[in-house]
């Protein structure tokens, strides 16, 4: 019984940082069609600016661990969400009436890019990330049946989301993400800068990537280039899995494949863990391609 | 109030507009009308930016508009009830307003602008927290002209607004469009392939043909028109 909770716990984990990627797929997709490929360096930013503003500041300073983790995580925001904002700028805009194949071949570019950017910058080896998250003092580690790092990961994402869902719901510039997604002409017909709007989806969308990277390199203590690129398809299964373009769709596939993942590496075997995801992906668009919770595209005339 | 001269207005290469003059006095009721693919929405469009003319200018309120962002041209007192509707389908029917007055601050306005709009269109009232994609046509037309009110214009470009509407619903909105006018003193640009019931509430009317403008006149004079007749009338 406390293997398959801590399989649930695991599965939920993973799913959580999925999510925190996938949101930023699917608003991205749900706004101006692209899969953004390489949003999962995004992820991967957010995680070595955290690593080297955390390592500084551990070094540097006597400040507590949780200040540190405030700043490394603002850093990190901060850093990724400029550079989702200029990859949009160089890389997409000049793309936005050509047709969709050219502007996907851009952002693997852009992925290409910054993967060996951060390679050339840093190294190819995992580096090790001391974690900024004190242990709560109610969970002992080994016999709790979650760990804090965990337990943080789990609050943090529903943070997110209640958050995002509330901007998306209920203030204006939700509502006009939503129309723009929705009819570009028509946005503008009402006086709404859709190009504003297109940049506010790519800082909000690389925010929460970067969370999910601080959150990742806190729980899994290392990092290296190419974690972005794995943890970046496998949030797009999710967001294709939940039905590209839905935000709840994007959360739920996330937390299905987060849970396929840990109950099939643990009955399975962990040596297929990363091969779920592509099955899934597979499955889905033979028996469902719109996504669980996907609208069928209804063409326009 | 809004002028054009002389726009020449291209999709790729092909030339849509081939030279269009016009002018909107403040106050009045123009019509455009012309057969399917003479140019009418893409004129509308022109003006509002989304398809910039690539010569020629507009001018709004004496205001040179040619190459303004369509979003900006909205703040100058423009809107659009555009060709189809186009409404916002996951939106529910108050929020489709809200965009309507996305430009505006003055939330109790807003308030009474809403229910003016509620006033000359009670359904959508009864509709409002409907997601605008499972409105009627009739309904959705409504809907349209409100959002575009909703903006607080001072001049309503309409593009074909009774189109695929049952004759009873379009008596309505032409009925709409005439205490628009005299009410709120809204100018308005109406396009139109139904001449009839357009010619009869509008003060002067420019027939487009192939993307030029080939008459001018005012509403009684045209439906006088032989060739107006034959061609626009169905008389
Ligand atoms: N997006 C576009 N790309 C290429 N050509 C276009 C485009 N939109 C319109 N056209 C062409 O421009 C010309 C004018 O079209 P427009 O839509 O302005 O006509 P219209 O008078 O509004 O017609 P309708 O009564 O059918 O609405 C047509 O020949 C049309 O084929
Ligand atoms: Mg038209």
């Amino acid at each position: 019984m406390k293997y398959f909770l801590q399989l649930v716990l695991a599965g939920l984990t993973k799913g959580s940082i999925y999510a925190l990627i996938a949101l930023g797929y699917t608003m991205v997709y749900g706004i101006i069609k692209l899969i953004n490929f390489a949003h999962g360096e995004i992820y991967m930013i957010g995680a070595f600016t955290a690593l080297i503003v955390g390592g500084a500041l551990q070094i540097t300073t006597g400040l507590s661990p949780l200040t540190i983790l405030a700043i490394s995580l603002a850093a990190a925001i901060f850093f990724s969400s400029g550079y989702g904002v200029t990859m949009e700028k160089i890389a997409y805009k000049p793309l936005r009436n050509a047709p969709r194949l050219t502007a996907l071949i851009s952002a693997i570019g852009m992925s290409l890019i910054l993967q060996n950017y951060v390679l050339l910058a840093q190294t190819s080896d995992f580096l090790p990330f001391r974690s900024m998250i004190p242990n709560f003092p109610f969970l002992t580690p080994g016999k709790s049946l979650v760990t804090t790092t965990q337990l943080v990961i789990l609050i943090t994402t529903v943070v997110v989301m209640v958050i995002l869902t509330l901007l998306i719901k209920f203030t204006r510039t939700g509502k006009a993400m939503r129309a723009t997604s929705q009819d570009k002409v028509m946005a503008q017909l009402v006086g709404i800068d859709i190009n504003k709007v297109i940049t506010f989806t790519f800082a909000v969308g690389s925010a929460t990537a970067a969370i999910g990277g601080v959150l990742i390199a806190n729980h899994t203590g290392q990092i290296n280039f190419y974690i972005g690129f794995l943890a970046g398809i496998k949030a797009f299964v999710a967001a294709v899995l939940g039905g590209i373009g839905s935000i709840p769709g994007a959360v739920l596939g996330s937390l299905v494949l987060g849970m396929t993942e840990s109950f099939g590496a643990g009955y399975i075997s962990s040596a297929y863990e990363d091969v779920f995801a592509f099955i899934i992906l597979i499955l889905i668009l033979i028996f469902k391609p719109s996504g669980l919770l996907g609208r069928n595209e209804i063409e326009k005339v | 109030m809004l002028k054009l001269d002389n726009i020449k207005t291209y999709y790729g290469n092909i030339q849509a507009l081939k030279g269009i003059s016009l002018e909107v006095k403040k106050g009045e009721i123009i019509c455009l009308i012309g057969a399917n693919g003479a140019g009418k929405s893409t004129t509308l469009m022109s003006i509002s930016g989304i398809e910039p003319p690539r010569s020629g200018s507009i001018f709004l309120e004496g205001i040179d508009i040619t190459g303004m962002p369509a979003h900006q041209i909205v703040t100058m007192g423009l809107s659009q009830v555009p060709e189809g509707r186009r409404i916002f389908p996951q939106l529910s029917v108050l929020e489709n307003l809200d965009m309507g007055a996305y430009l505006r601050r003055d939330k109790e306005e807003q308030k009474r602008d809403l229910e003016y709009v509620f006033d000359l269109f009670p359904i959508l009232s009864q509709r409002r927290n409907q997601s605008g994609g499972t409105l009627s046509g009739g309904e959705q037309q409504m809907l349209a002209i409100s959002r575009a009110l909703m903006a607080k214009p001072r001049i309503l470009l309409m593009d074909e607004p009774s189109l695929g509407l049952a004759p009873i619903i379009v008596q309505q909105i032409f009925g709409i469009i005439t205490r628009i006018n005299k009410e709120q003193g809204t100018t308005i640009f109406l396009v139109e392939q139904n001449a009839n019931q357009a010619l009869k509430i509008a003060d002067r009317g420019y027939v487009l043909q192939n993307g030029m403008i080939v008459k001018s006149d005012t509403s009684s004079a045209l439906m006088a028109d032989e060739e107006v007749k034959n061609a626009y009338l169905g008389v």
